[in-house]
């Protein structure tokens, strides 16, 4: 097969696993799953970045080669995502923003018309967007007009381990959305990225899962494997699922009597 | 509509009675279910639970893992005033009690903030004692000012203000409101605070609802434990922390659950909370409520407050000072008389260190300094 990467923010992305760097035990063990996972696209909490304290820069822990993909954590609102994504860009941690609104601490499920105000504007800005959202089509499809790289949609809430509980939605918007769908929150377990990348997912995204397993390094592992598979098995074609059983009276029965 | 309408809902509840009721079932059905209402939250709370407490940790140690990671966020407290018009029977900074008082000059909260700064924490919560005349709004806008020069984070501990107060302090770089009730006891509530603003309890319990209108992004709540009964008090907490996350559900809300702690004064309170009890409070918070924030001060001591991470602590302050100027004191010069004694006082690298040997991380930072 031709080689298979994935083209966006004007990248070639080979590995559609992106990790996030949330929630570990240590800067050094991300570091390790980042580099265990193969991982091409890391997204890192800007509120977590603090430039002034040399010793313990989460980004001085992420591989060179590693695009940083920043992302808005503890944006309540459009206009404190654009403020955090300038902030990040004048700071030197480049242009790639995944939009994360989210104005609902019970259950930290996105603000998806806030995160279309920041998209919309974050792309004129000449900035490489990734929109976080709730599964909806009509959304998806006016985040990917108005020039999102990609959309990245909940399989489930943040944190949850659920895996893909949204699948109608995502399998709706792969077909009909221009731009990569990138799942993201709620990958439990690598057979949940399996099937994202199965049905046509462009990549996935898992923070949560891998950082609080009791083995993080060998479960980015797995989850990176299970990405290949799954997307491998896409490419080939899956068989289709054979049906129910064959019913025992024809209803075009009647087509034999006539003739 | 306030917190006020629902607290006089349950107030004349008839807690003891209730929470003897609860049985074994109660608490197991509690712990099978994933959206927990108040009844479950009431089982958790009462004795028969007290048998339960391993389960409950388990599954407080899943959830915490699940929404905060294996992060512990650190923050300093730096008391600006101790100047104060109320006699809170508990508390050191009492205007009962004849002492000198300090308030920092605007020069010295800057000295101080250096030095808490260069441990790499970028949250701060400043405190003051209550005084209009000492520790006025205005004084408090300018301290922020100043701290938020060095700090990403600034939050404040303070007497109850009006929404007008909190917004103001919000367009000053505010991010966070820390205001404890003392106790949910109304009629307790009126004798330990006998005299000066404090005194209206309405006034403090809708307090932390004007913060977050006035657009405080996180909101910490919680009671004194040991004044009262400690049971009455948390089934409070837990209700207003819920009540604060259903109407404000863009802010953070956390609770904190402090025990009484020597001080100058006479009160000792009229009931004792265990090492016991501490535990089944915070299992109880955090699966009444999976994403609140869990502050514990440096009122624990060490062991205890190393014992209590896994189990759904949040946010721990480190290396703290509780009195004025207590940071940058220098030998036999004279500091502010601390509002309780310190416990743990160890400093801010050893806890990182013992944090590390733990498996979790210590967030110095977690919010951004220009938003």
């Amino acid at each position: 097969m031709l080689e298979d990467t994935l083209e966006i923010g004007g990248k070639r992305i080979a590995c559609r696993l992106f990790v996030g760097t949330g929630k570990y035990s240590s800067h050094a063990v991300m570091r390790e799953v980042l580099l265990a996972a193969g991982a091409d696209v890391v997204t890192v909490a800007l509120r977590r970045v603090d430039g002034s304290v040399k010793t313990e820069n989460i980004l001085d822990y992420v591989p060179q080669s590693c695009t940083v993909m920043i992302n808005t954590s503890g944006a309540r609102n459009a206009e404190e995502a654009i403020r955090i994504a300038r902030l990040a860009r004048a700071a030197g941690a480049g242009n790639w923003i995944k939009v994360e609104v989210i104005a609902d601490s019970r259950y930290l499920l996105p603000d998806n018309m806030e995160t279309l105000k920041a998209t919309e504007i974050l792309v004129r800005e000449g900035f490489v967007v990734f929109p976080y959202m709730s599964p909806d089509l009509s959304m998806a499809r006016r985040m990917a007009d108005c020039g999102a790289s990609a959309v990245m949609p909940l399989g489930s809430p943040i944190g949850t381990n659920r895996g893909l509980r949204t699948e109608e939605l995502v399998d709706i918007m792969i077909r009909e959305i221009s731009v990569p769908i990138v799942v993201d929150a709620g990958l439990g377990k690598p057979s949940d990225a399996c099937r994202c990348m199965e049905m046509g997912c462009a990549a996935v995204m898992v923070n949560t899962a891998i950082a609080v397993s009791r083995n993080p390094v060998e479960f980015a592992r797995a989850f990176s494997m299970a990405v290949k598979a799954g997307r491998l098995a896409w490419r080939s074609g899956l068989p289709e699922i054979a049906g129910g059983a064959r019913a025992s009276s024809p209803l075009t029965g009647f087509l034999r009597d006539t003739e | 509509m306030s917190f006020y309408d629902v607290f006089c809902r349950y107030r004349n509840s008839e807690w003891e009675a209730v929470l003897a009721a609860v049985s074994g079932a109660d608490i197991e059905r509690a712990l099978q279910r994933e959206f927990l209402d108040f009844s479950d939250f009431l089982a958790l709370l009462s004795p028969e639970a007290e048998r339960y407490l391993e389960p409950m940790a388990q599954r407080a140690r899943e959830l915490t893992l699940r929404y905060f990671g294996r992060a512990i966020q650190l923050y300093a407290p730096i008391y600006v005033s101790d100047y104060c018009e109320n006699a809170c029977l508990y508390c050191s900074f009492s205007a009962r009690n004849q002492r000198e008082r300090k308030r920092l000059s605007l020069e010295e909260v800057d000295r101080e903030a250096k030095c808490i700064a260069e441990t790499g924490l970028r949250h701060i919560l400043m405190l003051t004692g209550e005084s209009k005349k000492m520790s006025p709004v205005g004084y408090l806008r300018d301290c922020t000012r100043v701290l938020k020069r060095r700090f990403s984070s600034v939050a404040v501990e303070v007497y109850a203000l009006s929404e007008g107060d909190y917004a103001e302090l919000v367009s000053e770089g505010v991010d966070g409101l820390t205001l404890y009730q003392e106790t949910y006891d109304e009629d307790l509530y009126r004798i330990i605070h006998p005299s000066g603003r404090k005194r209206d309890f309405r006034f403090r319990l809708e307090a932390p609802e004007r913060g977050a209108a006035a657009r405080m992004r996180q909101v910490n709540i919680g009671a004194l434990l040991g004044l009262a009964d400690w049971r009455q008090d948390v089934l409070f907490v837990g209700l207003h922390a819920r009540y604060l996350q259903e109407q404000f559900p863009d802010v953070e809300i956390g609770a904190s659950v402090p025990r009484l702690r020597p001080f100058v004064g006479s009160f000792q309170g009229s009931c004792r909370v265990s090492d016991k009890n501490m535990v089944q409070i915070i299992l109880a918070l955090r699966l009444f409520i999976p994403r609140l924030g869990i502050a514990l001060s440096t009122r624990e001591d060490s062991r205890f407050r190393d014992n209590l991470i896994p189990l759904g602590i949040t946010r721990m302050s480190a290396g703290s000072a509780t009195s004025v100027g207590g940071y940058t004191k220098a030998a036999g010069q004279n500091e502010g008389l601390p509002q309780f004694e310190i416990a743990d006082s160890r400093t801010i690298p050893e806890i990182m260190a013992r944090l590390r040997e733990k498996g979790y991380e210590p967030v110095l930072n977690d919010w951004i300094a220009g938003l």
